[in-house]
């Protein structure tokens, strides 16, 4: 039996070494981005691993590419080193890839800290990794002139040479990289006008799809050390619940357990497996003290925050007078709306391998936050920040919930490591996983609204009840902004329609539960609110809901572009089978902008999404086939929380455990998914997450077309229909 | 000491004899091509083939598979309908994060196996205990009319 090579840990070291002997180009850059968020700053850690490259070229020709940013699914392993292979007229079959270690190199040129988030992996190193590529280029050109004596004006750069033109001789980039490398990077490089882009704006197969195929890609679970033990941890049932007592005789007693140890966030066992730890660890004997989370129940709590919103709360946006004009319109409408806790419930529960030694401590695990991470781990471990590596490896999907501001996962998986002594794998089992807290939090609006004799809407109050996923983070200083947490009124203080009379306000409750950005954050629930909305008042108005919303986006051309291509790709308006309707949003996130026609009807009482047609304006696209895949997987994650997903809580315990009972879409659900890209001059913006927000509202307003029922809750399939 | 047969050759290993194929795989022997999402065969991220089955092995004790012929990922490649079916897959570029996709492929297989041109009702029904949560499931179901296209011309 042939056993599979266990994983390397001096893996980077090796590579490291192995850059050296081949010698050749290694380029790394900081650059800092004017006008960016420059938040964390002063956690950034200094430049700790040597060489700091985005780019190596090694004498056979590969190029290895350093990948700043976590391949969570989002393509960006393939997406960002297009950037780099197209300035640097590069081979694109010759490309590698390779997550970058934590260093101040890498940090994100908005955030100055090492993240993959907010949809912003392609924005933000869409001038710097072009950049890199061109200086690249220019250095290999260099080269080649000096080897031939010519100028460098007679020589240019084509897939992954240099040619002499006037010659025809040419050298492989491989060739030149040992020359390139010792000369002084350029100082200024220009960079390709959009129009001779030859790999930007191609669709291009992503670089991960074959070890994905073949089983060998490797995620943090998969990784095994020398004498590493696998660790289960019993966690408190109520969140900010501690343990009081245990008993752990007859957990000791299976066979393969290794030890039991108290750890600050609850009873671990460690064990020669993933087996015999789980197994042990139901045979735990544990009291909690459970604190005052214990008398947390969602119909509570959702009683309580429908009661907040009958008062205005801290005011994000105020125009005109709002309260004088709902005295005044023609007609007015008052809804209220819940969306319950989301758990991101990635196919690849928590993990981190830890290996903790007097003087070092390795890391491995996919995280979406490694500058935040990486400090939380050396502090945790009392060492200097060079001691700590932190090995990021595939992301069996993020969604957010990877990059945790308080560095719940890491943290723990070294505090536990401390305790234990050994190398060891924190593992999560689904229902750990699904009950972990860092939820979606959940939230209750209330809305409203008038229209004058003319169908226009001229007031809007709006009342947003709902924890803030900031406070209390390293991200509170920047995102928190006059006691407002941005993100929880993002999308809601920015309606872009054109209303004279306009009040958003805020509850920001706290309670034990704990809560985290989950795919486009706070859009994720105010898109819902704000279309479902707008389509009642276009009702109410009598107006086609697409035209009233257009006669209100004068002053939004990029959103009432995307709305046109939407309804008119779908066939807005055209006869549908019987029992079929048609729904419509459109909502601007990370600065994309995304409209999405959703085609219904209902099957035994439920909601059948039968086709999506969505149109997506993300500026210039650098992988279409990239965009398309992240649009459909956007609007699938979308659909599975309008219709199915919930996380409630009865006594403080979360209700839910596993796929059973926090079901998500399966592939009979599935809609068609249409994705029509709007050509557009302007810079990449985001396209992770900016396809979720409009499908709950689409799908929604659809269900009013054929029923007349206003779903004002999700998940859709726990309301009657039919 | 359990024997075992995995990807055709022959192993021993020393676990419980309830413990779960899944882990025995992992764990043991390191093929960490299949994957653990849920432990209750609800996600199907852990399918393997037991006589070319799709089974679960997050729920198949070790002592079940004894004598009998299991493939996983990192094996069926050596088959020609799975080497047919990744590269369906390929083409088709279907991954996103990838962690179910081990598992998908396998149950893909299992179905083209018996039914060698299925319909889209069949696929829906082979495939529906595989969960993906990128929702992958347009271009999975592409993917394997892509394999029967493929494994069709090549008969």
């Amino acid at each position: 039996m042939k056993i599979l090579a266990e994983h390397n840990p001096n893996r980077r070291n090796f590579l490291k070494g192995s850059a050296a002997l081949v010698g050749g180009l290694v380029i790394g850059f900081y650059l800092p981005v004017k006008g960016g968020r420059a938040f964390a700053a002063d956690a950034a850690p200094a430049q700790v691993f040597p060489p700091n490259a985005f780019i190596r070229i090694a004498a056979d020709d590969t190029i290895t590419v350093v990948v700043n940013k976590s391949e969570m699914g989002q393509g960006v392993y393939t997406s960002l080193p297009m950037l780099i292979a197209e300035e640097l007229e590069a081979d694109w079959s010759k490309i590698r890839v390779e997550s970058a270690p934590v260093g101040a190199v890498y940090n994100h040129t908005g955030f100055g800290m090492q993240i993959t988030g907010g949809s912003s992996s392609v924005s933000s190193s869409w001038e710097q990794l072009r950049r890199v590529g061109a200086s690249a280029r220019v250095l290999l050109v260099r080269a080649a002139a000096q080897e031939w004596g010519v100028p460098e004006s007679a020589c240019r750069a084509e897939n992954g040479q240099v040619i002499h033109v006037a010659s025809g001789k040419s050298l492989s980039y491989g060739k030149l990289a040992d020359a390139a490398g010792k000369l002084p990077l350029p100082e200024n490089v220009t960079l390709k006008d959009a129009k001779d882009f030859k790999l930007i704006g191609q669709p291009v197969k992503r670089i991960d799809t074959p070890e994905k195929v073949n089983g060998s890609a490797q995620f943090g679970l998969d990784v095994y050390l020398p004498g590493m033990l696998t660790v289960l941890i019993a966690r408190s049932p109520v969140f900010g619940g501690k343990v009081k007592s245990f008993n752990a005789d007859e957990a000791r007693k299976v066979p393969g357990v290794q030890g039991v140890y108290q750890v600050p966030t609850g009873i671990a066992v460690a064990a020669n497996g993933f087996w015999p730890a789980k197994t042990a660890r139901e045979m735990l004997k544990i009291e909690w003290d459970e604190g005052a989370g214990a008398a947390l129940s969602t119909p509570k709590m959702r009683a309580d925050y429908l009661e907040m919103a009958k008062k205005p709360g801290a005011v994000a946006r105020k125009d005109g007078d709002p309260a004088g004009a709902l005295k005044k319109v023609h007609k007015s409408v008052s809804a209220e709306y819940e969306v319950p806790y989301l758990a991101h419930a990635m196919m690849e529960p928590l993990n981190v391998v830890v290996d903790l030694k007097p003087d070092h401590c390795g890391i491995w695990t996919g995280t979406q936050a490694q500058t935040m991470d990486h400090a939380s781990a050396a502090k945790v471990a009392g060492l200097k920040p060079e001691q700590v590596e932190i090995h990021t490896t595939y992301l069996g999907g993020g969604f957010g919930r990877r990059a945790n501001p308080m560095s719940d996962f890491v943290i723990e998986a070294v505090q536990t490591a401390k305790v234990i002594g050994k190398p060891i794998k924190v593992v999560w089992t689904r229902e750990d996983d699904m009950r972990g807290g860092y939820y979606r939090p959940m939230w209750a609006d209330r809305i409203e609204a008038g229209i004058g004799k003319d169908g226009k809407p001229i007031a809007w109050q709006h009342t947003i009840v709902g924890q803030s996923i900031v406070t209390g983070t390293p991200f509170e200083g920047f995102l928190v902004k006059d006691g407002i947490d941005q993100t929880s009124i993002e999308g809601a203080a920015t309606i872009p329609y054109a209303i004279p009379n306009l009040q958003v306000d805020i509850h920001s409750p706290k309670n034990q539960v704990p809560v985290q950005w989950w795919r486009s954050v706070g859009h994720s629930h105010t898109a819902f609110i704000v279309e479902t909305m707008m389509d009642e008042l276009a009702h109410m108005a009598g107006q086609d809901p697409v035209q009233y919303r257009l006669a209100l986006l004068e002053k939004a051309p990029r959103h009432a572009g995307v709305l046109k291509l939407a309804a008119e790709k779908a066939g807005w308006g055209k006869k549908l089978p019987a029992g079929h309707a048609f729904g419509v949003a459109v909502h601007e996130s990370f600065h994309s902008y995304v409209a999405e026609v959703a085609e219904v009807s209902l099957e035994d009482g439920k909601v059948r999404v039968h086709k999506v047609t969505c149109a997506v304006d993300c500026g210039m696209v650098v992988n279409p086939d990239g965009v398309r895949q992240q649009v459909e997987s956007a609007v699938v994650y979308g659909l599975s929380a309008a219709l199915q997903g919930a996380i409630t809580l009865e006594n403080g315990r979360v209700v839910q455990s596993n796929f059973h009972d926090y079901t998500a879409l399966r592939l009979s659900r599935m809609p068609q998914v249409e994705v029509h890209i709007v050509q557009s001059d302007a810079p990449p913006t985001g396209i992770g997450e900016p396809g979720t927000p409009p499908i709950a509202p689409a799908v929604a307003n659809a269900v009013f077309a054929l029923t007349g029922k206003r779903l004002r809750r999700m998940p859709f399939d726990t309301e009657t229909l039919a | 000491m359990i024997s075992l047969t995995i990807n055709g050759k022959a192993a021993e290993v020393d676990a419980d004899p309830n413990t779960p194929l899944l882990w025995v795989l992992r764990d043991h022997l390191h093929l960490t091509g299949t994957k653990y999402g849920c432990g209750m065969a609800q996600c199907g991220a852990c399918t393997v083939h037991l006589d070319g089955q799709a089974i679960r092995s997050c729920v198949t004790p070790v002592s079940a598979v004894s004598g009998k012929q299991v493939t996983t990922i990192e094996g069926l490649a050596e088959q020609a309908l799975g080497k047919t079916v990744q590269q369906a897959w390929q083409e088709v570029d279907v991954p996103q994060c990838g962690y179910c996709q081990s598992g998908q492929i396998m149950a893909a297989t299992a179905l083209l196996q018996q039914n060698p041109k299925p319909d889209d009702a069949q696929i829906t029904a082979a495939m529906e205990g595989n969960l993906c949560r990128c929702g992958t499931y347009n271009r999975i179901r592409a993917a394997i009319h892509k394999a029967a296209e493929l494994q069709g011309e090549a008969k």
